[in-house]
């Protein structure tokens, strides 16, 4: 299989390689996939409370070229964009953006529910923190 | 040293250019018909024919009347199987097999399932070997026909044929094995091992693609099987078509060449994929040998990296021709099923390697692609969550994951 020169690119040079401390408040981490089906995606959001800005974020990926294509890209996007922003990342953009051929759409499928994952797991965090604030006020 | 590197040959092997040579006047000087009779011409492409045909008989311990040209392994399988079948019909309609079994084997099967023949497809043990008991527990008295291959085209585990014929001859059934991977790599005997049908093929020994055999016994018992094709009865009435002389002569070479010079390369093939196998595993933890080492094939290496996905294995080493047992390399989507069979897990049938060296692979080529794995392999589980998590001592069995 031929690949495109954009997942070539992404594969021999990932961005945003890494992983941030999961227990800060400020970072929301979505892990999803399964090591028996062949990949996993690790996505990690660092916000800015203040702004609800995304400044950083990081992943590892175990997969095919095309899924850490993905996942790498998906980082590349999401730096600077607000969490809400964050949600309209389509895995469509995905495709189009890296040409994925059709069977590799499920990489795709998969940055974004890393992206969906990794949000909610900030808000969750967000969440529990003005619960908190609430309760021992 | 030439990049890129082939080390894929239980896919297909180089031709030998001193095969080629040995073709090459039968395609144009001496192009007649074996089976015309009546002239020059086809006497001579007849004797190129039947000097092949004992060529291949000496190197599997057969006479040349029991060698069926064909045009590979696939129709050599399904001429056995199928043939086998019909010609028995009365005798039974059982047949024994394994999970392990290339296509050619386990899709002819299914084929005859659905005609109403029953199949038992036998489970193999960790090491990627029939359980002999197993064997003998799953034969019947509507039992016909024992297939199991000589060694694995993934995992190159040589099966207990000798044993398996035993079996088998005990108990009346006929015992077929393809044994494309193993001819012309390991001293094969029918006699010995009690085989009756037995198939190979000429391009995985150097060989040209499009021509192959079976080897049907004449003697104790002799053994028929029913044509797949109709036409003009050569072969014994096996299979019909003009016989592809040129193809058949670079067999005939193909097989000489290997048994003259199978103890050499055999040592050669062991010492460069334990060269390999050394090399690697000095460098990389978590790395894991599939399929039993104690009886394999000289050029097989079949290894998973854990953590590490097979596709993108080799897309980090592009300018090495191997191949992976992960689903992202097939066209079905599914990880190896013969990596399944052994038990080990889909991780590490995504994560499995497998190199065929062959015989114009150099210690130097070894030395490349080892560094060029270990490089590669560093560097994506570097990128790896799995191997991040497996560092910090979770067990990758108890997480909960997200299937899709």
């Amino acid at each position: 299989m031929a690949y495109s020169d954009k997942v070539l690119d992404h594969y021999n040079n990932p961005r945003n390689v890494g992983s941030f401390p999961k227990n800060d408040p400020n970072v929301g981490t979505g892990m999803v996939g399964a090591p028996e089906c062949g990949d996993v995606m690790k996505l990690q959001v660092k916000v800015n409370p203040e702004t609800g800005i995304i400044e950083d974020a990081k992943f590892k990926t175990f997969g095919c070229g095309s899924a850490i294509a993905s996942s790498s890209l998906a980082t590349e996007w999401l730096h600077g964009k607000t969490v809400d922003q964050a949600l309209e990342i389509k895995n469509t953009d995905i495709v189009s953006e890296l040409a994925l051929p059709p069977v590799k759409i499920h990489c795709s499928v998969l940055a974004e529910d890393a992206i969906k994952a990794a949000i909610a797991d900030y808000k969750s965090k967000v969440g529990a923190a003005k619960q908190e604030t609430v309760s021992t006020a | 040293m030439k990049l890129p590197i082939y080390m894929d040959n239980h896919a297909t092997t180089p031709m030998d250019p001193r095969v080629f040579e040995t073709m090459r006047p039968y395609f144009t000087e001496i192009f007649g018909n074996a089976a015309s009779r009546n002239h020059s011409f086809g006497w001579q492409a007849e004797e190129a024919v039947e000097k092949a045909r004992k060529q291949i008989a000496d190197l599997i311990g057969a006479t040349a009347k029991e060698i069926i040209f064909t045009s590979g392994a696939t129709e050599s399988n399904n001429l056995a199987i199928k043939g086998v079948a019909e010609m028995y019909a009365e005798k039974g309609n059982h047949i024994i097999t394994a999970a392990t079994e290339h296509k050619a084997i386990l899709d002819t099967c299914k084929h005859l399932e659905k005609e109403g023949l029953r199949v038992t497809y036998l489970a193999v043990q960790t090491n990627g070997l029939v359980d002999l008991d197993a064997l003998r527990d799953a034969i019947t008295d509507k039992t016909i026909l024992v297939t199991l291959m000589y060694a694995n085209n993934e995992i190159g585990v040589i099966q207990p044929v000798a044993e398996i014929g035993k079996i088998a001859k005990e108990r009346g059934v006929l015992f077929h094995t393809d044994a494309v991977q193993a001819v012309g790599k390991v001293p094969v005997n029918v006699i010995k091992d009690n085989i009756d049908l037995l198939s190979l093929t000429g391009h995985k020994i150097y060989g040209p693609k499009g021509c192959g055999a079976l080897y049907v016994r004449r003697k104790g018992p002799r053994v028929q099987v029913t044509a797949q094709m109709d036409g003009g009865g050569h072969e014994r009435g096996m299979r019909s078509g003009t016989l592809n002389v040129p193809g058949i002569v670079g067999l005939g070479e193909a097989c000489a060449l290997c048994q003259k010079e199978m103890p050499e390369e055999s040592r050669r093939m062991a010492f460069l994929r334990d060269r390999l196998r050394h090399k690697l595993e000095s460098a990389l933890d978590e790395v894991y040998i599939n399929g039993t080492m104690d009886s394999r094939l000289p050029n097989n290496l079949n290894i998973s990296f854990a953590y590490v996905e097979g596709e993108s294995l080799l897309m980090g080493i592009n300018d090495i021709a191997v191949s992976s047992g992960s689903a992202c390399t097939s066209a079905t989507l599914e990880p190896s099923y013969v990596l399944k069979a052994l038990g080990a897990g889909d991780d590490l049938a995504h994560s499995s390697i497998r190199f065929g060296l062959g015989r114009f692979n150099t210690e130097a080529e070894v030395d490349y692609v080892a560094a060029k794995v270990i490089d590669v392999v560093n560097k994506l589980r570097e990128l790896s969550p799995l191997y991040e998590m497996a560092k910090e001592g979770i067990d990758l069995t108890k997480v909960q994951w997200t299937a899709h």
